[in-house]
């Protein structure tokens, strides 16, 4: 009896044991609906090969949705994700929260050191890496060479914001439907706002002094502003209070936008000759300034991040690791080609002879490193980030300011009301947040 | 003398219904015809996109990159699941409402009503945290009841705005040659109301089909209807209209070919009761 008993024991124990060392982990990966995270969907054998005992699944969902779900998600501690795909504006808020694991203690053949500064340092809060970038994206302007030819004009690799003036002024062409520039006016803090807080940085704008004081009543926001209005309403297309990146990427492939200052992630769009009609005629600056020593151009990064309730931190910092690897650069550029692979992460990338080949490379790289998000502007600044204010209540702020600067844009107020009324609902909103005592 | 129309004015009014019709339809049709464009074509003008080629390319992607089976499957069983339960549940809640009312069965009814006022969003974290304890989260059960509960007051008011039309005379009848209450609901009343529960049932299922707040808020993957197939189509930076409106369109059919067979019995029901 008592020896039969010990038999079935042993023999449950080794199944157990069997099971376990058999047993695969399956983590639930959330990430938005963008070429690279889907490019990678399908280059999986890789991961696979590595890691025979982890299984991926895969929830792709459109931006807004998943930022609200899995901040839902990671607030409750619901446990339903075990790595998350978010942006630069999240990582310094939830890392400070304590909602995302430390990823300082990554394999020394990850060669944390190679990140990209400016990206890294967007994703670090404390000396704690809670992120890793799966892809980092600036803005830059994409012009046509065609029509600044045919104008007389040619655009310099670093344009000031008087170049451009001058440059959407030859290339309009109304009777054509030839636009000199196109930029973002649809309202919302992701959409007009991330051009408009980038743009303003190069004019010495910012949105709060070191007391968290707003700062539209300043000059820097009204210059920035009537500069905005006049390119737009002088030489931009009809409507385009409701232009966001689709819209201009649109117009910009159908060959009616001279200019467009956008994420650099377009110019692969806009040089793809199967869906641009244009896409031979793309020449790439930096992004203007006006000799103040910053540039108008933002900084974002999709980063691999892993919530702190998962009970499988393991599995995910090895699917995190090899997703943001150079190996998985290099499976990408064996498969689908150099130009495909996710750019603007790491340093060797941009050292790469094969990489430097792919036309828009160059200009990619000099926009993230001319981006400072823990020095955005001219002045110093309470805040972390470039085209956003790190905080939580930032994003219900900057969508009701961009409905200000977006109703300005289409003429149902004033540039000076618009700012006024700016000025007045953060100046509210931060009181009652308690920035301002 | 019965009233003359002229084939004018004949004319007139039928095309001023189906200009209505083409215009309610349009936003569909367009979407259908872009799934069958190339994304390059898909963001042209509408004339140019309507003179391009047609390709199958996105309904290939969609199909590779996705699983529609289960997500449809998913969709099925939550809305035809939820309009069951809801269902059994309103039949006996509108007999007693529509056959013995008591004093405050009008501002029970309003009050039900009232529950659908509310922002589903208001909800999310108390009903986000009982899924998470109760290990809802993901799970086809639990979106059911979800479901059944917030479309249960559509149900139980239709379904007494259907029973209300049904003389109470003959259930009395009923209850002389002494059919007991169970036999009352389920022999004399319900048999009646057939059309009504029927349009009910169709018109339930197609609520909680589309049903597009908490289907996404609370699955992942498992459980994840085709709202959530279509929403991970859709993004603020690059390509995606074709793919969108193949997305879209698979997600729609069968709703919309049930729409059409059932058209007969939605309209009549919808028709019927009070609700028009």
């Amino acid at each position: 009896m008592n020896l039969s008993l010990r038999a079935v024991l042993g023999a449950t124990v080794a199944l157990t044991l069997g099971g376990a060392a058999m047993a695969e982990t399956t983590i639930t990966v959330a990430t938005v609906n963008n070429g690279d995270m889907i490019r990678m969907q399908g280059l999986m054998d890789d991961f696979y090969a590595k890691h025979p005992d982890i299984k991926v699944e895969w929830v792709t969902l459109e931006e807004n949705v998943l930022r609200q779900k899995v901040t839902t998600d990671i607030a409750t501690k619901g446990g339903q994700f075990d790595v998350l795909t978010i942006g630069t504006y999240e990582v310094p808020i939830w890392g400070k929260q304590g909602w995302l694991v430390s990823l300082n203690d990554l394999p020394a053949e990850y060669d944390v050191d190679d990140l990209l500064p400016a990206i890294r340092g967007g994703l670090t809060v404390d000396g704690e890496l809670y992120a890793a970038p799966f892809y980092g994206e600036s803005s830059m302007v994409m012009y046509r060479k065609d029509l600044m030819e045919k104008a007389g004009l040619t655009m310099p690799d670093a344009p000031t914001w008087d170049d451009i003036k001058a440059a959407a002024k030859a290339m309009t062409d109304k009777s054509n439907e030839v636009y000199g520039i196109c930029l973002r006016g649809k309202a919302g803090w992701g959409e007009n706002m991330a051009f408009l807080s980038a743009m303003a940085n190069s004019y010495g704008a910012k949105w709060f002094d070191m007391d968290w004081k707003p700062q539209f009543d300043g000059e820097a926001w009204k210059a920035t502003l009537t500069d905005y209005l006049d390119l737009m309403t002088n030489y931009g297309p009809p409507g385009a209070s409701n232009n966001g990146f689709n819209e201009n990427l649109a117009l910009f492939q159908q060959g009616k936008c001279g200019m467009w200052i956008d994420a650099t992630v377009a110019a692969s769009f806009v040089t793809n000759p199967k869906d641009s009609t244009v896409a031979d005629k793309v020449g790439f600056a930096l992004a203007p300034d006006t000799g103040k020593g910053k540039r108008g151009n933002w900084l974002w990064a999709w980063s691999l991040g892993i919530p702190a309730g998962t009970q499988k931190a393991d599995a995910a910092k090895a699917f995190v690791a090899w997703a943001t690897s150079k190996e998985y650069l290099e499976v990408v550029a064996s498969k689908e080609g150099w130009a495909n692979v996710p750019p603007g992460t790491r340093t060797s990338l941009y050292e790469n002879p094969e990489y430097q080949k792919v036309p828009f490379a160059k200009m990619t790289l000099d926009s993230i490193n001319s981006a400072d998000p823990t020095a955005p502007t001219v002045d110093p600044v309470p805040y972390v980030g470039v085209q956003f204010v790190a905080i939580p209540e930032f994003q219900g702020i900057g969508t009701a300011v961009g409905q200000q600067f977006s109703a300005a844009l289409a003429g149902t107020t004033s540039l000076d009301d618009a700012l006024a009324a700016a000025q007045q609902l953060t100046t509210d909103e931060m009181t009652r947040a308690g920035y301002i005592k | 003398m019965s009233r003359k129309v002229s084939a004018t004015r004949k004319g007139i009014v039928t095309a001023a219904a189906w200009a209505v019709g083409f215009l309610i339809f349009f936003p569909i049709l367009w979407i259908i015809i872009l799934g069958f464009k190339s994304e390059g074509d898909a963001i042209k003008a509408p004339l140019a996109v309507l003179t391009s080629a047609w390709t199958l390319d996105s309904y290939h992607e969609v199909q590779e990159r996705s699983n529609y089976a289960l997500h449809f499957w998913n969709s099925v069983i939550l809305s035809v699941g939820s309009t069951l339960v809801a269902l059994a549940i309103a039949i006996p809640a509108a007999w007693a409402m529509a056959f013995v009312p008591g004093k405050r069965t009008k501002d029970l009814l309003m009050w039900m009503l009232s529950t659908k006022m509310m922002p589903a969003v208001g909800v999310l974290v108390p009903m986000y945290l009982m899924f998470r304890d109760f290990g809802l989260l993901d799970s086809r059960i639990g979106l059911v009841g979800v479901l059944t509960m917030i479309n249960l007051p559509i149900v139980i008011w239709m379904l007494y705005t259907y029973f209300k039309e049904i003389p109470g005379e003959i259930l009395e009848a009923a209850r002389m040659d002494g059919a007991g209450l169970k036999a009352e609901i389920l022999y004399i009343l319900t048999p009646m109301a057939v059309p009504g529960i029927a349009s009910t049932l169709l018109l339930n299922i197609i609520l909680a089909w589309n049903e597009a707040f908490w289907t996404l808020q609370l699955t992942t993957s498992q459980a994840a209807p085709l709202t959530q197939f279509i929403a991970s189509y859709s993004s603020p930076e690059g390509l995606f209209y074709a793919k969108l409106s193949a997305a879209s369109t698979m997600a729609i059919a069968p709703i919309l070919i049930l729409g059409w067979f059932s058209q007969k019995q939605l309209v009549r029901g919808l028709t019927f009761g009070a609700v028009k």
